[in-house]
């Protein structure tokens, strides 16, 4: 196995320091450090951070080929700076039963760019009716401790209820996408002024914070833990923020487009920028920047969700909701919060590692950059500036929103486990 | 003019006015024992009809063949749309087939832009109604209508007049075209709905809003009734057919309250009973026929600026024939 030596890379954003990585684990940091046989990485002006660690991600395998693989995702991941991604449920057949999360974990295993850590359903078929065997999950090779029914809402209060209390008995957690269904039918975009003048049907705020709200209350009830995803509005930081100060066991993520990108955008028609939970307001934006940087919402997660691109090259009504976001998360995340002086990168590492790694109970990942600890690590350029090029990406899909958007920052190398998958920038 | 007519806001005042003023001379046209113009010529347009609407697309028709443009009616029904083929591979096809200019009506909000901002076809795109968007040509018959009545004359425009609409403003892509134009045209707009049929963040629109029909009407030129469809109140958008009818229905004892000048509007189709009563419809403040009427002259003033491209607008020849048979 190849070693490596580091050269002058500031850890979390401090001095710099050399790391020497061997036998998959970081052997030696120091100042000065004599190349022993190693390759050396001159990592002069870049930033190390651990491995980064997705809690949401759509990695389309089995059923949707066409849309992305475990491989091609992994790849992607692996450009963005993660060695580790929590693969949705929502495939097909969906990922409730332990033979089909064992697929999607082995699959991972076999790519080699990146852990897949597989997400159960918490129903079967993600229908919301009957709870999926949600045990046999947590029991099989794949050691599933996040359930979702991603993608849709488990919207039913007892099924809902049920379902945070049996994954207590092995310490998992319900992660919810909030979505009440019925105030939420047709629904195009946020509802707001905009979509009152677009004449598109609105995904208004309130079905997302109804949900949640009714979500802390039951798991502080049944003393279970609950993760929400992918939280757009002002109101569901609000919620979460009470939750928390109760002292609940309540967890939350973002995605980068909730903190860079508005409903403006929509008046386009342009369905790149189609997604749901809808992209808000600017106030709703700047809500979940200072969530984030105050630690109310835990984790930055990518919701990187690939689709031919037929399904996005057509009117916005026909027109499928998601965006890749793998290859593109610490570029947003380094404008939106670190350039903004909101986060430092210790807390970016906070963010984007170690807390998403503790809520997906993850062993081995989300790891301090310290001697003796696996050699997951990313070095990310913070001076680089440059136009989004989709063409370029490893996710098989191209429905990004930033398609020559100026973004701040690059993956220069990532390393799983001592091995580099990414070297000056490009997929080893 | 621009090259795309997708939604009134889009149109300046000077705009619109050229339309209007076009539209005059169109409208003598049709006045002729001969209903025809030259113009188009060996130009193709396509009526795009992804949604029944025989009204609209036979108002089109007509005002594209009294232009002489080629006429192809491209339907949903009984075409490969049917069978699940893209908005953009239909683009496609018909910039293939040389198609100068492409009259869209679609269920879904937006899809005259997404045509317009492709690069799937290269003619003009004229929205003839998009979902619960817009529908700009419906606007402007509406302006010309009101503008004939209310302050005659080319060059005129809508200054001061307070035009009222009503209904399922939610829904209606007659409103919202209506609104943008209108304000550019300076009409004081309220519009006047349930506030279950009032669209999110009304209040950020140019105009002013009402649930309150009898303060508006006594203070109103022009009133316009929207359709109101009785399936709205299975969606719990209002209890029943009759209590609409009574809250918001242009009845004879509402009407009496108008102005003597106030005119009285329907975009169409109507559902008598509900939303109007006979007696006003079939009376003669009403300009519900007249509306059809100056729906084929503004058509034939869109078509014929959008694809007279950098020829001059028949603005000063007091007969257009002339100027484009010489």
């Amino acid at each position: 196995m190849t070693s490596y030596l580091i050269r002058n890379a500031r850890i979390l954003g401090g001095e710099p320091q050399d790391l020497r990585l061997k036998d998959g684990v970081i052997a030696e940091i120091g100042t000065g450090l004599a190349a022993d046989g190693e390759t050396v990485v001159e990592a002069e002006g870049l930033i190390a951070l651990p491995g980064l660690v997705d809690l949401h991600t759509h990695l389309r395998e089995p059923g949707r080929e066409d849309a992305e693989t475990v491989l091609t995702g992994t790849r992607a991941a692996a450009k963005g700076g993660f060695t580790a991604v929590h693969a949705m449920a929502n495939t097909f057949p969906v990922a409730d039963t332990a033979g089909v999360v064992e697929q999607v974990w082995r699959l991972g295993r076999e790519s080699g760019y990146c852990d897949v850590q597989p997400v159960g359903a918490v129903t079967v078929g993600l229908e919301g009716k009957q709870l999926a065997e949600l045990g046999a999950m947590a029991d099989s090779a794949a050691a599933v401790r996040v359930f979702s029914d991603d993608g849709k809402c488990v919207d039913d209060a007892v099924i809902m209820r049920r379902a945070l209390e049996y994954v207590k008995a092995f310490g998992g957690v319900v992660a919810q996408h909030a979505q009440e269904p019925r105030l939420t039918e047709g629904a195009q975009m946020n509802e707001g002024t905009v979509s009152g003048e677009l004449g598109l049907a609105g995904w208004p705020a309130v079905a997302e914070e109804s949900i949640i709200a009714r979500d802390v209350l039951l798991a502080a009830h049944v003393g279970s833990r609950l993760h929400v995803c992918h939280v757009s509005t002002a109101g569901s930081v609000e919620i979460i923020r009470w939750a928390k100060s109760k002292g609940w066991d309540v967890t939350a993520e973002v995605t980068p487009h909730h903190l860079l990108l508005t409903d403006e955008l929509v008046r386009s028609y342009d369905p790149v920028y189609k997604v749901n939970p809808p992209l808000r307001t600017e106030a709703d934006v700047l809500a979940l920047r200072e969530a984030l940087a105050d630690g109310t919402i835990d984790a930055v997660a990518t919701d990187h969700a690939p689709h031919p691109s037929e399904d996005k090259d057509c009117e916005w009504a026909a027109a499928a909701m998601g965006m890749v976001g793998l290859e593109t998360a610490l570029p947003v995340v380094q404008q939106t919060m670190v350039d903004t002086g909101l986060m430092s990168w210790a807390e970016v590492a906070e963010r984007m590692s170690f807390r998403p790694a503790a809520i997906g109970r993850l062993a081995g990942q989300g790891r301090p950059v310290s001697v003796d600890e696996p050699a997951n690590l990313v070095l990310v350029d913070p001076a680089y500036r440059g136009a989004v090029n989709p063409d370029a990406f490893a996710t098989r899909s191209r429905n990004t929103p930033y398609r020559g958007r100026e973004l701040p920052g690059r993956v220069v190398a990532t390393f799983l486990r001592g091995r580099a998958t990414v070297l000056d920038g490009e997929l080893v | 003019m621009k090259r795309h007519l997708v939604s009134t806001a889009d149109l300046t005042r000077d705009d619109a006015l050229l339309i209007l003023d076009t539209t005059e001379e169109m409208a003598q046209i049709s006045t002729r024992a001969v209903k025809k113009l030259p113009t188009l010529r060996g130009r193709t347009v396509v009526n795009l009809f992804f949604e029944d609407s025989t009204r609209t697309r036979t108002s089109f028709e007509v005002a594209e063949k009294r232009l002489s443009a080629d006429v192809i009616n491209f339907s949903a029904k009984g075409s490969s749309v049917s069978k699940g083929e893209s908005l953009k591979d239909t683009a496609l096809t018909l910039q293939a087939m040389g198609a100068d200019a492409v009259v869209i009506r679609h269920s879904a909000s937006g899809a005259p832009k997404r045509l317009a901002d492709s690069d799937w076809l290269h003619g003009s795109v004229v929205n003839a109604g998009d979902g619960t968007h817009e529908h700009p040509t419906q606007a402007l018959l509406d302006a010309f209508t009101m503008r004939r009545h209310l302050n005659p004359g080319r060059g005129k425009d809508l200054a001061g007049r307070r035009i009222t609409i009503v209904g399922d403003v939610l829904h209606s892509r007659v409103a919202r075209s209506n609104v943008h134009l209108l304000h550019t045209l300076g009409a004081q707009v309220t519009l006047v709905a349930p506030p279950t049929l009032m669209p999110f963040g009304v209040d950020s629109w140019p105009c002013e809003t009402s649930y309150d029909l009898d303060a508006a009407l006594p203070k109103s030129d022009a009133v316009m009734m929207l359709r109101v469809q009785r399936e709205r109140m299975n969606a719990a958008f209002f209890p029943t057919q009759r209590e609409y009818s009574r809250r918001y229905g242009l009845d004879l004892g509402r009407a009496a309250v108008l102005p003597d000048h106030a005119i009285v509007m329907h975009p169409g189709p109507m559902v008598r009973g509900m939303e109007i009563a006979s007696e006003i419809a079939d009376s003669a403040r009403s300009t519900i026929v007249e509306q059809v009427a100056n729906g084929v002259s503004v058509r034939m003033a869109v078509l014929y600026l959008l694809l007279g491209g950098s020829e001059p607008a028949i603005t000063t020849a007091a007969s257009p024939t002339e100027e484009h048979t010489k």
